[in-house]
């Protein structure tokens, strides 16, 4: 597991730090330190509200390597109120009652685990609002 | 006698709590392993999603403590400035090495310039916790400590415990007076070696000495505790509104109020244990937050817990002011959001199933 990656990103993952464009004011997620509406330099840090909406989803059954103990689970493209729209995991919901445009929020968990030896990853996922 | 009174005044500037959302019934516990003969030491406990452990409970809490401090001169942002110490009590820390405590810190915004430790004893590693952080403000080391109670308890399957460990937990932000929304008037605590139950490093289900956990552990201690307190505060049981106890189940905090001099009157606000079990050291500290919700100012209310081992921390508090929610949710909405699950679905959600 790529511990660096993860600690580089950690204030992203567990608190949902964007930036924000000096320029234009446009909101930037993740953090990318080039405003991606107007291309000027952007590096203001920026804590988003967790605050959102379900833009789509789709409920994985087949879960990749690592993530087989959380299946079923729904993923979602969450469009913040912000603006970015992030790919994230929903929590504390069955499947079946995911819509479109249900409105939902921030919550750290457990994203995933590195085997009973490895560290554990924190990071955001959605619930109902 | 060693109370405890803090030179400057302290108190809770903002408080939270967390509950999961899933619910084990005793009688799936029992009729898997008794034929449905045991008797229910509670109706229901709650059990952790496969997300959630010690650190994402306790930094839902923290958030709550956080939102509810917020007010006319203070922000989430002057707070993060301004929290010097993120403590967390807990028998269920993720890891064996690595503290839950700066994972709490950094999510709540708290790093880098913070105190930050794990904290330790059994049920009631969350109140000496709280004990320090009042200390910890008081001498003005700090000007405001996050105090966490937060558990993800261990019972062994078929085991008396297993009924019983549920998991959740509370925070408590403890700041200046003139910011509080409870006064922390005075403290006590109470321990000697009593060897009740333990865990041995390297083994995931506790041990327990079965009925000798009851009187010269619970209630040995909470009495001793309890009754300290207030006889070097020159008060009695009646003094105050409401009383709340550690919750292994539901029997022995109404017995032991009962024998202590309180109510059930007294005592029914701040008991969880019903809906969502014994959260071990976030048990007596989650209570208090359902009494807070609620509480008018003026009131005054008794707080003792109880660590295997053993100890029990008594603590008298006054509420000063109603809080503003600003978004917080209450505990009683926690315990009512609930999806009921069964014995199959629970070893799914401990992990007791190998995929791998």
């Amino acid at each position: 597991m790529e511990v660096a990656r993860f600690w580089r990103t950690n204030k992203q993952r567990y608190q949902l730090v964007g930036e924000e464009c000096p320029h234009c004011k446009g909101k930037i997620f993740p953090p990318r330190d080039i405003c991606p509406t107007c291309d000027k330099e952007a590096k203001v840090p920026y804590v988003f509200s967790g605050k959102g909406e379900v833009f789509s989803f789709s409920t994985l059954h087949q879960a990749p390597a690592g993530f087989e103990r959380y299946a079923p689970y729904t993923v979602a493209l969450v469009k913040l109120s912000e603006g970015p729209m992030v790919t994230a995991q929903l929590t504390d919901v069955d499947a079946n009652d995911v819509k479109i445009g249900m409105p939902v929020e921030m919550v750290t968990r457990v994203l995933r685990e590195d085997g009973e030896r490895g560290m554990l990853v924190y990071g955001y996922k959605f619930r109902p609002a | 006698m060693s109370f405890m009174k803090p030179s400057k005044p302290v108190g809770i500037v903002g408080y939270g709590s967390y509950v999961p959302r899933y619910r084990l019934p005793g009688e799936e516990v029992s009729e898997l392993w008794t034929e449905g003969n045991a008797g229910l030491p509670v109706r229901e406990k709650s059990v952790p999603g496969l997300d959630e452990d010690v650190v994402t409970m306790s930094i839902e809490a923290a958030r709550n403590a956080m939102k509810r401090a917020t007010g006319a001169h203070l922000t989430i942002e002057n707070l993060q400035q301004k929290i010097g110490a993120v403590w967390v009590g807990s028998e269920s820390h993720p890891y064996a090495v690595k503290p839950t405590s700066t994972i709490v810190a950094e999510a709540i915004g708290a790093t880098p310039f913070t105190q930050a430790a794990d904290w330790q004893f059994a049920c009631k590693a969350g109140t000496e916790a709280f004990q320090a952080a009042i200390g910890f403000v008081s001498s003005g080391m700090a000007q405001y400590a996050m105090a966490i109670g937060m558990d993800a308890a261990q019972g062994r399957p078929g085991d008396a415990l297993e009924y019983t460990a549920g998991a959740g937990g509370a925070a408590y932000l403890i700041g200046p007076i003139e910011d509080a929304l409870v006064e922390i008037e005075g403290s006590l605590s109470y321990v000697t070696d009593t060897p009740d139950f333990w865990r041995r490093q390297y083994e995931k289900f506790p041990e327990h000495a079965g009925r000798f956990t009851g009187e010269p552990a619970y209630f040995g201690h909470i009495m001793s505790s309890a009754n300290a307190l207030m006889e070097a505060m020159a008060l009695k049981p009646s003094d105050f509104n409401y009383a709340v106890f550690h919750q292994p189940n539901a029997k022995f905090p109404l017995k032991v109020g009962g024998e202590l001099g309180f109510s059930k009157k007294q005592m029914e606000l701040g008991m969880l244990v019903n809906d969502i079990g014994n959260t071990y050291a976030g048990s007596c500290m989650i209570g208090l937050t359902a009494v807070l919700d609620m509480a008018q100012p003026g009131e005054r209310i008794l707080v003792t817990s109880f660590g295997s081992g053993a100890g029990s921390d008594s603590f008298c508090l006054r509420v000063l002011r109603k809080p503003e929610h600003n978004g917080a949710v209450k505990t009683r909405d926690y315990v009512a959001r609930r999806k009921v699950i069964d014995y199959a679905q629970y070893t799914r959600m401990k992990g007791y199933y190998k995929l791998n």
